[in-house]
């Protein structure tokens, strides 16, 4: 952009306007930090559907392309990330059920707003033990 | 907190206008909406993706393939492909937009997106698709 559009003072420098400060400036607040955690998820998942992707090719493929991706998933470092995938999965769906609450414009009291932000935490840890303790112990 | 109260400031706008509803950008809240719609088909999509996951783990080839090409799973999974890879494009184009500010790098971003999410769908609804069509084979 060139400068000269930029509004000046009579002594001809640039008209330095106040800016608001941004976001390290601010105390961290479940709300904050939950709104945060919901983008960083949603990217993270946005990434990971190139596994699911990279699965179901294999799958489609044959017996000879899906027994190593099926073999890397039930490795130790496959079901770290699966176990990894899981929560954010299930943390960006909490996260995103909230946000269609305060869409309608419910919950949005101070105290309701933080006690739901903190449940989308607690809940989606909750959840995904949940989830691979059926999936490993009780199936 | 919900305001249902009606709008009865004076403005400028047009009826035609205001019936449309598409304000100043033309584009109206219709891609703010279908993100919404996508957010909550994705919800229950999910969790049988989840489950679907969690019964695949660890079976050999020919069970995995045989739990795929079930009409239902097969249905589920197509479904939550198409609603996963559309909400995803509306929710990274976000990000982009907030981000990106260089305006050339902006569109490519944009662009790029639009061509993962496609590849991801298509890869996985082909995949779907031959997996059940062989099993009939």
């Amino acid at each position: 952009m060139a400068d000269t559009a930029r509004p000046q003072n009579p002594a001809g420098r640039p008209v330095v306007r106040p800016l608001s400060p941004h976001l390290q400036i601010y105390r961290w607040t479940w709300t904050m930090a939950m709104s945060v955690a919901h983008r960083i998820t949603g990217v993270a998942l946005y990434g990971g559907t190139a596994l699911l992707a990279l699965w179901l090719v294999a799958l489609a493929a044959g017996p000879g392309a899906y027994g190593p991706v099926a073999w890397f998933f039930g490795s130790l470092l496959g079901r770290l990330i699966l176990f990894v995938y899981t929560w954010i999965l299930l943390h960006h769906m909490l996260g995103g059920i909230r946000h269609l609450v305060w869409d309608f414009g419910h919950g949005m009291e101070p105290g309701t707003r933080i006690a739901m932000a903190r449940y989308t935490l607690i809940g989606s840890a909750a959840l995904t033990v949940l989830i691979w303790f059926v999936a490993l112990v009780a199936r | 907190m919900v305001d249902n109260r009606p709008d009865i400031r004076p403005s400028i706008r047009t009826a035609r206008a205001r019936v449309s509803g598409l304000g100043a950008a033309h584009h109206g809240t219709r891609e703010w909406w279908l993100h919404r719609v996508t957010a909550v088909s994705n919800v229950p999509l999910v969790l049988a993706f989840v489950v679907i996951v969690a019964l695949m783990a660890g079976r050999p080839y020919p069970e995995a393939a045989a739990l795929v090409s079930h009409p239902l799973v097969a249905i589920l999974l197509i479904l939550g492909v198409l609603s996963v890879t559309n909400h995803m494009r509306m929710g990274l184009q976000i990000v982009i937009e907030d981000y990106v500010h260089d305006k050339g790098l902006k569109i490519a971003a944009v662009i790029a997106n639009t061509f993962y999410c496609v590849v991801v769908a298509v890869a996985c609804l082909y995949a779907i698709v031959r997996v059940s069509l062989r099993a009939l084979a």
